[in-house]
């Protein structure tokens, strides 16, 4: 006797949670005429929950240590290790070829190793001392905005969602992403993944949905420090709603999102700020080098 | 061994770390190639357990023949190993971190048998610090060309390295990941009193899969270390231990190819300013000069206290040295483990006779101490002055010199008067005479109301005799690269 499959309820992802979206609508997309599932629709509440969450979270998460921060993003490097079978099935089913599958997600795995190794070097990197005239150490540093809400890509629904997020989260910024709306099913996945990661609840928030129903909040909430758009076009609006609290915008996009000129450092330093602390050198028993 | 105190009426109870997951093997053998192999030698020697001087295993004696073989197996795997994309080597390293993190306890009891220190900081320093730098160096593998921008690099080839008896462990992960970050294969010797964690970081190598002959380590004693800086096809030579072979070293590759890189002696300054935390500061001048047993090259070992303050911060040393627990270095409670070897003990009693016939004052810890092993109590003299023995010269031991000043003009020459200038500690509330004592000191790291920080982001190593090159950071890098 043949057994019923299960069939995997895909929810949304918000504070370490994963609830249901609470319009309780849901949108179904299709990849050659096979449903790949009913996806929640997610509404402007979600949004606002998802930004009260990354907003809770950043503080602590920018506090972690650097270490700290590198090798919770190495552990999400080896959970998405152990679950090759699952992804590469979800890859297929939203349209690849299981070589093409295989293929983007070791990438996607190998490019979270690297943004691993960077968490605990691009200050040291970048960061400067600056010999300024006077008797003071003056030192430059690089902080966290704060939450930065990603559009993710709508062509690569692994390796463009880590290669959007990772690096924002690096720096210790929280996220909130608009994931890919006709291949959602591996964002959610990566969700369950980031859950079982060490990684804090709330750091990163995954919601699905339309991209016109959803980017007007995106950019209008005044809790949202940054943005990140990784499709092909900046609507214009997203661009001009920056201007109410003066959120950074940048913008990601590649048609191939495995080129190698997407891992490097400038991708965390796009989501910081800079500060230069000043502190005076007292001038007293000022003597020649003695050997 | 818990220590029974005048000044504490509750004594500690003995609080042993369990033995029983270690697995130790009566006989080693060389790691060659990817394999033990026995010795062309013929010749093991034994490593045993200084705090109660039974032996733990018997460990391969390595000749010029058997060096030869290493050095052959890290040459042929060394083209491989720098072809081998980046992120791959990177992913081999990480590999290595993980794999410390997991067997970390083991590695810990192991450290502590073998070398004396206490437990508590084979636990909490040194194989958590050892996993670090594995973890922090792996990431670099694929990043290089950040760390030197616009300069066109390549690793040496085969890098000799020749490590201590006072960090084992610590020192493999301080030597084996930049090198093997950079494209280096390596050839390392560990000191002959403690070779049993770099035998388990073999073993752990072995379980890596790393190709076989990119690392290769070999027990030995002195000749085998001369043997490896004199081989001819070693490209690079690193060694981290005394002056006094630092600079043998540094004369026998003279007119060669060879680069190196010297982690020498030191005799630290550490510096207490009237307007200091003062209990911190003790704590600070404790964890200076005791943290293991006084093993550290970077020790805290010349005390300089502003006069003002001298007879309280004499008075809380005193009393805070009382408390301090000697004996078993199994023992969760143990401030103080055994001294590393015979030989090393012998020489910090010639250096305690020295201060006494100079006429400087000795204070010690008044605890009982075991009657095996190898043991001293935690001590200090006063009444000593810029030119004494035990002032001017590294004894590697528990024996603190302390002297006083009135200025920081004569403070900053007093602390720079040694050929040493590995380190220096400054404690005072005001941030602004840090930066000014921290730009005079002659030293490659001070630290300012702290002591005996390390940590795998933050580049480590001397001016003058305390050696030439750094380690760890970004700055580590370079000393395996040729540019």
């Amino acid at each position: 006797m043949s057994r019923l499959e299960v069939l995997k309820t895909y929810k949304i992802y918000i504070g370490g949670k994963f609830p249901r979206t609470e319009s309780g609508r849901y949108y179904t997309p299709e990849q050659n005429g096979s449903k790949l599932g009913n996806i929640c629709l997610s509404s402007r509440k979600d949004f606002r929950n998802a930004v009260v969450a990354a907003r809770s979270a950043q503080g602590s998460w920018a506090n972690r240590s650097a270490f700290n921060k590198s090798q919770i993003i190495y552990r999400i490097a080896e959970m998405l290790e152990g679950r090759r079978a699952q992804f590469i099935e979800e890859l297929i089913k939203m349209g690849a070829s299981k070589a093409k599958a295989v293929k983007e997600l070791e990438e996607s795995i190998d490019r979270l190793v690297y943004f691993a190794g960077w968490c605990d070097k691009y200050q040291q990197v970048f960061g400067s001392v600056n010999p300024v005239a006077s008797a003071h150490f003056n030192f430059s540093m690089y902080e966290a905005q704060g939450v930065v809400s990603i559009v993710a890509p709508e062509d690569s629904a692994l390796l463009g969602l880590i290669s959007a997020v990772i690096p924002v989260i690096i720096g210790g910024n929280t996220a909130v992403i608009i994931a890919s709306e006709s291949m959602p099913l591996c964002a959610i996945s990566f969700a369950e993944v980031l859950a079982t990661s060490d990684l804090p609840g709330g750091v990163v928030n995954i919601l699905t949905g339309h991209e016109k129903e959803l980017i007007d909040h995106i950019s209008k909430h005044m809790d949202v420090n940054g943005l990140l758009y990784c499709r092909e076009n900046v609507p214009l609006s997203f661009d001009e709603n920056c201007e109410i609290n003066m959120k950074r915008l940048s913008h990601l996009y590649s048609t191939n999102w495995s080129s190698e000129d997407l891992e490097n450092p400038y991708l965390i330093l796009d989501h910081l700020e800079v500060k230069t602390t000043w502190h005076p050198i007292e001038q007293i028993g000022g003597s020649a080098p003695s050997y | 061994m818990a220590k029974k105190s005048k000044h504490t009426s509750w004594d500690l109870s003995p609080a042993p770390e369990s033995t029983g997951h270690v697995d130790i093997k009566k006989k080693y053998d060389l790691f060659i190639d990817g394999k033990f192999v026995k010795p062309k030698s013929g010749k093991y020697f034994n490593t045993i357990n200084p705090a109660s001087e039974q032996v733990l295993s018997s460990v391969a004696h390595a000749n010029e023949a058997d060096v030869d073989r290493a050095v052959k197996a890290a040459r042929k795997a060394s083209g491989p190993w720098q072809k081998l994309s980046r992120k791959e080597r990177a992913k081999y390293i990480y590999r290595i971190a993980r794999l410390i993190q997991e067997r970390a306890k083991e590695f810990a009891v192991i450290e502590s048998l073998d070398g004396g220190k206490p437990i508590r900081e084979s636990r909490d320093v040194d194989v958590p610090l050892a996993a670090n730098h594995f973890f922090y160096t792996a990431g670099w593998a694929d990043k290089l060309e950040y760390a030197f921008p616009n300069r066109k690099f390549a690793p040496y080839g085969v890098a000799g390295q020749i490590i201590p008896w006072n960090f084992p462990l610590l020192m493999a992960a301080w030597k084996i990941a930049p090198a093997l970050a950079t494209g280096n294969t390596v050839v390392l010797k560990p000191a002959e009193t403690t070779p049993l964690t770099a035998l388990k970081l073999a073993e752990l190598i072995q379980d890596a899969d790393l190709p076989p002959g990119v690392v290769n380590i070999i027990t030995g004693e002195g000749d085998t270390g001369a043997a490896i800086v004199n081989h001819k096809d070693i490209d690079k030579i690193a060694f981290t231990g005394s002056t006094g072979v630092g600079k043998i070293i540094r004369k026998a590759i003279a007119g060669t190819k060879k680069k190196a890189t010297l982690e020498l002696g030191g005799k630290a300054a550490n510096i207490i300013c009237e307007d200091a935390t003062i209990d911190q500061a003790v704590e600070g001048i404790v964890n200076g000069i005791y943290f293991n047993q006084g093993h550290v090259c970077c020790a805290g070992s010349r005390l300089f206290v502003q006069e003002s303050v001298y007879d309280e911060v004499l008075e809380k040393l005193k009393f805070r040295i009382e408390s301090l627990v000697v004996g078993d270095p199994l023992d969760k409670n143990t401030d103080i483990g055994a001294i590393n070897s015979k030989e090393q003990l012998h020489t910090i009693e010639k250096y305690i006779k020295a201060g006494k016939a100079e006429g400087a004052i000795m204070y010690q810890n008044n605890c009982d101490l075991p009657s095996k092993g190898f043991w001293c109590r935690p001590t200090l003299f006063t009444n000593v002055s810029q030119s004494s023995k035990i002032v001017q010269e590294e004894i590697f031991g528990p024996v603190l010199a302390i002297q006083t000043f009135r200025t920081i003009a004569e403070v900053i020459s007093k602390a720079n008067n040694t050929p040493y200038g590995l380190s220096a500690g400054v404690w005072t509330d005001k941030g602004s005479k840090i930066f000014n004592l921290s730009s005079q000191m002659n030293a490659g790291v001070v630290w300012a109301n702290t002591y005996n920080k390390f940590d795998p982001a933050s580049p480590f190593g001397g001016y003058k005799e305390s050696g030439i090159g750094r380690e760890g950071g970004l700055h580590g890098l370079q000393a395996y690269l040729k540019f």
